[in-house]
């Protein structure tokens, strides 16, 4: 339990230290870009929101940096994360309509790529040496390779060439969405392209590091006594693979970092509407209210992915939870 | 026919030659022109070097020798379970396998894979120095019973979790700690349950790779005690690896030296203990202190054991023997029986032709 | 602390048991990489790349940003690599971009394996409260996903610092620094018990005197594989700031061409001489080092290194069975 509590600590902190990044930076940032922002939309939206702005970011206010901080605080609590300039909406409500897709498209491509690169990646660890070797250095290249790079290359041969996939968005544009049928099949289909380019573009480090775990624990005594005992090979590699997984795990918060943020970017690429594609509309138009509610929504979501990967954890390592 | 308490009342029996056994001793396992090398072609390290051992049903084989002397690899190579880069060489491992015809012998370096899974752990099991590396440190240990019996009989889920609790209690563990993983057990506790495992399904042979090296002497005993106990209650028979000499003394029937490789002496228990005829034996032998009876002087031997890399030329011991003759150094003196005594020996001193050293000679 | 991550990381084991030289570390070995192919290929790739970004503005034939030429073109004479649909040589922008590209990769690289390096070993040195700190520091900065933090921090730096690539190298650092410490600060935990490192706090030799002579020495395997792992990291953060156009679209480098790409929808429009070069040479600098940090692996971990008698081995001295677990081959009358 307390292993448990001491991660959660982590990620409270974690999320403490987001949200007052994300407070400090516009209140710290030399060359006043907020004032510069407020001058460019000043005009084009009402006082009140522009008042709001000034509230939400501390421009020309006579407020100590604590009651600001006090304040910014409590707006968060009410979910008031500000009002997006570009969108002419309330940030909350935009995210609440991007954050499905991004969760859904990512959070399949990852669970997806997790089970089949240590699929891949355990049998690779136990043919060790054989020609299935030969996987290891297109898997370094797969690696290596920018996923908004790879779902280019792929939008342009499957998608504009061969045109098996639809090329962009989420959904064909004649369908009303909701939960019927077609929208669901439409969404399925259009939810594909940029999954398939998820999963390759992060396939790799999951085949890689189970590979080397599973070279490093097949060395093992147990293993070694699991075929003296004249069990069936298939039992054999589930007892290294069982051991073999379990840095995979614990490693899951790293990788969840860099497939989030590479994710994001394949939505760019394929116009799908999730938070990556705001993330875009965000930088161009320096909307840093919505800037600042998807990182937080972001860093939430990532914590709370680790949070499951703990509790895998804790579930597959006797050891841990006993411990603990 | 030996308890630990009886042989090792032996030695001080003064000699009345070798004990008496029942004629009709039954091979269980036969090695015979075992060569096992690391490696292949030209740069092959010759770990162990045409090695012949015998064990009979019922009894304790002992395999003693320093580390890297090339006993572990004998019987990982006989028994197919060397790591790469180890190869078997050549030779001949025939076990008497209960599922084959009566009488047939199985060569288990002709066997197939799927031979080779057959009789594993039903014919012939090993326990390990190192039980918490041996288990699987994420199952319980009930799962480690459970895999064995389900892989090698039909018995039903209750019937399985039956007899492994008969297993753990027979080595003297409460049946209710199957769920525990192997981190929750003691090191004494960890090997007991490695013991039940390797008895799990009677087999006929036990390898044992320095089972009680890691323990504390009280619980080394303690297991050692309970492991002639099972023996005599389970007839299976024992091959038992060490590099503690004395150890062996008061638990084999029978010990066969090694030295960089090669088996150098073979002699039933008392009669090595007494009567030594290599000098690495007689080396070994004062090294260790034994567990019982009186403590001899300590000298233990000069120098270190060879590199396989440089094994000196003739009997690899010359350079670290006090009786080495010229002709050592040039001839690799051959494992062969001292007449009438029932014993192997490969040293020039028994060639006939010399005085023997009175430390090696017959008392 | 006892992390979740109890069970040493991949890098560990290997390390603990063979990477590091037991002996007094003034004569620490060469990092003497296994010398297999993979090494020397990924070897050439960086020595190439790195020629590239010395010479790249150069030898490039056109001014990269002048829309001087017939927008569109395929790759031919004039233009090797095609031009772009706002009339621009894509291989000026190629060799233009290169130096920014890996510069900014090397300078994060080396700032974060600096801070790594420093945080790592002292966490793991002094122990204690200073350790409970740093470490819980390095998992709170690697739980936070880094590139969304970039792309808020840098969105709100002037536009002439958004360009300025040792600025932009050093926010990239600030995110990229803490799986290293993580892995140097496990290493230096179980190098600080070690006999030599005991004898040298015995002797009283001053702690900073111990941690540089005797313990840095031994991390360098690690530290190097460190520094390969951030410096790929840190070039694709680069890039991806680029193409999102969070820093300066304006300067060339390999992400902006990306970017100008997307932009103008270059995938649909089927223009791929826009995007494939300097995609692939991303994909190709991940590439070679990669395979430099496996040769660093298997220096670290032997028990990856292919062991002696390979299945390559095995089949040309005509034995058809590669070794297999629990199947020792027999060659009898082979030897």
């Amino acid at each position: 339990m307390t292993t448990l509590l001491r991660r959660l600590g982590v990620y409270l902190l974690t999320a403490w230290v987001a949200i007052t990044v994300n407070f400090l930076l516009p209140r710290l940032m030399p060359g006043n870009p907020v004032e510069i922002l407020i001058g460019k939309i000043q005009g084009r939206v009402t006082p009140q929101i522009v008042h709001a702005f000034e509230r939400q970011f501390g421009v020309g206010l006579h407020q100590s940096l604590w009651s600001q901080y006090v304040h910014y605080w409590s707006q968060l609590f009410h979910l008031n994360l500000g009002f997006s300039i570009s969108l002419s909406a309330p940030v909350s409500s935009v995210l609440k309509q991007s954050v499905p897709w991004t969760v859904g498209l990512i959070g399949v491509s990852t669970v997806v790529s997790f089970i089949l690169g240590t699929i891949i990646g355990t049998y690779l660890g136990w043919r060790r040496g054989t020609v299935f070797d030969a996987v290891l250095p297109v898997a370094t290249f797969l690696q290596a390779v920018p996923y908004f790079f790879f779902g280019t290359v792929l939008l342009l041969v499957f998608a504009s060439h061969l045109r098996w996939f639809p090329e962009l968005g989420a959904y064909s544009q004649s369908l009303n969405p909701g939960w019927h049928w077609s929208f669901v099949a439409s969404v399925l289909r259009y939810g594909q392209l940029p999954a398939i380019t998820v999963v390759i573009s992060s396939i790799a480090g999951w085949i890689m590091g189970m590979r080397n775990m599973m070279v490093t624990t097949v060395g093992e005594d147990f293993v070694l006594m699991a075929v003296a005992k004249g069990l069936p090979k298939r039992k054999v590699i589930a007892y290294a693979a069982r051991n073999a997984v379990l840095p995979s795990i614990s490693n899951f918060s790293l990788a969840m970092g860099l497939l989030v943020s590479g994710a994001l970017l394949v939505e760019l690429v394929f116009n799908y509407p999730g938070v990556g594609d705001l993330l875009l509309t965000a930088v161009q138009n320096e909307d840093y209210p919505l800037l600042q509610g998807i990182f937080l929504v972001i860093t939430f979501t990532v914590l709370s992915a680790n949070l499951l990967a703990d509790l895998a954890y804790l579930a597959l390592d006797p050891r841990i939870r006993r411990q603990a | 026919m030996s308890g630990l308490e009886q042989v090792a009342a032996a030695p001080s029996a003064n000699g009345t030659g070798p004990p008496a056994r029942p004629a009709d001793r039954e091979v269980v396992l036969e090695m015979s022109h075992l060569s096992v090398d690391y490696g292949l072609g030209p740069t092959a390290l010759h770990a162990v070097v045409d090695a012949n051992l015998t064990l009979h049903k019922g009894e304790v084989l002992g395999l003693a020798g320093e580390s890297g002397s090339g006993k572990s690899t004998l019987v990982y190579g006989a028994t197919r379970l060397l790591r790469e880069p180890g190869v078997v060489a050549g030779g001949e491992v025939l076990l008497a396998s209960r599922s084959g015809a009566a009488g047939a012998r199985m060569d288990l370096l002709k066997a197939s894979e799927r031979q080779l899974r057959a009789i594993r752990w039903s014919d012939i099991s090993i326990v390990l120095q190192s039980a918490l590396n041996a288990l699987n440190p994420v199952v319980p240990i009930g799962k480690e019973f459970d895999d064995i019996l389900r892989a090698h009989s039909r018995l039903s889920r209750k019937e399985r979790r039956a007899k492994a609790e008969k297993l753990l209690s027979m080595v003297g563990i409460p049946p209710a700690r199957l769920g525990d993983h192997p981190h929750e057990l003691s090191g004494g506790q960890r090997q007991r349950v490695m013991i039940a495992l390797a008895l799990a399904l009677e087999p006929q042979v036990v390898i044992m790779d320095e089972p009680t090296t890691a323990l504390d002497v009280v619980t080394q005993r303690e297991i050692l005690e309970e492991l002639v106990g099972l023996r005599d209650e389970l007839g299976f028979a024992l091959l038992f690896i060490t590099h503690d000499l004395s150890l062996l003394i008061e638990l084999a029937d029978e010990i066969a030296v090694m030295y960089a490789g090669r088996i150098v002496e073979r002699a039933p228990a008392a009669a090595l203990y007494r009567a030594p005829r290599h000098p690495y034996t007689l080396g070994l032998l004062h090294s260790f202190p034994p567990l019982h009876g009186e403590v001899g002087p300590m000298t233990g031997i000069p120098g270190s054991p060879p590199d396989l890399a440089a094994v000196p030329s003739g009997c690899a011991f010359h350079p670290r023997c006090p009786y080495a003759l010229e002709r050592c150094a040039r001839q690799v003196p051959l494992l062969g029986e001292l007449e009438g005594s029932g014993r192997e020996v490969a040293c020039f001193l028994h060639g006939g032709e010399l005085s023997v050293p009175v430390e090696l000679a017959v008392s | 602390m006892s992390s979740l991550t109890a069970p040493p990381t991949p890098e560990l084991p290997g390390a603990m048991a063979a990477g590091l030289p037991a002996v007094r570390p003034r004569r620490v070995r060469a990092l003497a990489l296994p010398r297999s192919g993979k090494v020397l290929f990924g070897l050439g790739i960086m020595v190439a790349f790195l020629i590239l970004a010395v010479i790249g503005p150069y030898v490039a034939p056109y001014n990269p940003s002048a829309t001087a030429f017939t927008p569109g073109l395929h790759p031919g004479a004039a233009h090797w690599l095609g031009t772009t649909l706002l009339g621009q040589d894509v291989l000026s922008q190629l060799l233009v971009g290169a130096r920014p590209t890996i510069v900014v990769g090397l300078v994060a690289g080396v700032i974060a394996t600096v801070l790594s390096t420093v945080i790592g070993v002292t966490a793991g040195y002094i122990g204690g409260a200073t350790d409970e700190g740093l470490s819980l520091a390095s998992n709170v900065f690697l739980a936070i996903p880094g590139l969304p933090l970039l792309i808020v921090i840098d969105s709100y730096l002037p536009q002439g610092a958004r360009s300025n690539y040792v600025l932009i190298g050093a926010v990239i650092a600030l995110t990229g620094w803490a799986w290293g410490a993580r892995v140097l600060r496990a290493l230096t935990l179980s190098l600080r018990n070690r006999d030599f490192v005991e004898a040298s706090r015995i002797i009283g030799e001053k702690r900073w005197r111990i941690i540089f002579v005797e313990v840095v020495p031994n991390l360098f395997a690690v530290l190097a594989s460190s520094f390969l792992f951030t410096l790929l990291y840190s070039i694709g953060t680069y890039v991806a700031l680029a193409y999102i156009g969070v820093i300066d679209t304006a300067r060339w480098n390999w992400g902006t061409m990306l970017f100008w790409a997307q932009a103008n929808n270059a995938p649909i429009a089927n223009q791929w001489w826009w995007f494939v070069p300097p995609g692939l040479c991303i994909a190709l600098v991940g590439t070679g080092l990669a395979l430099l940090n496996f040769g660093i692996d298997e220096f670290i971990n032997p028990r990856l290194r292919a062991a002696g008698v390979t299945g390559r081995y095995m089949r040309k001295v005509k034995l058809s069975n590669r070794p297999r677990l629990g199947l020792t081959p027999v060659i009898e009358g082979f030897r």
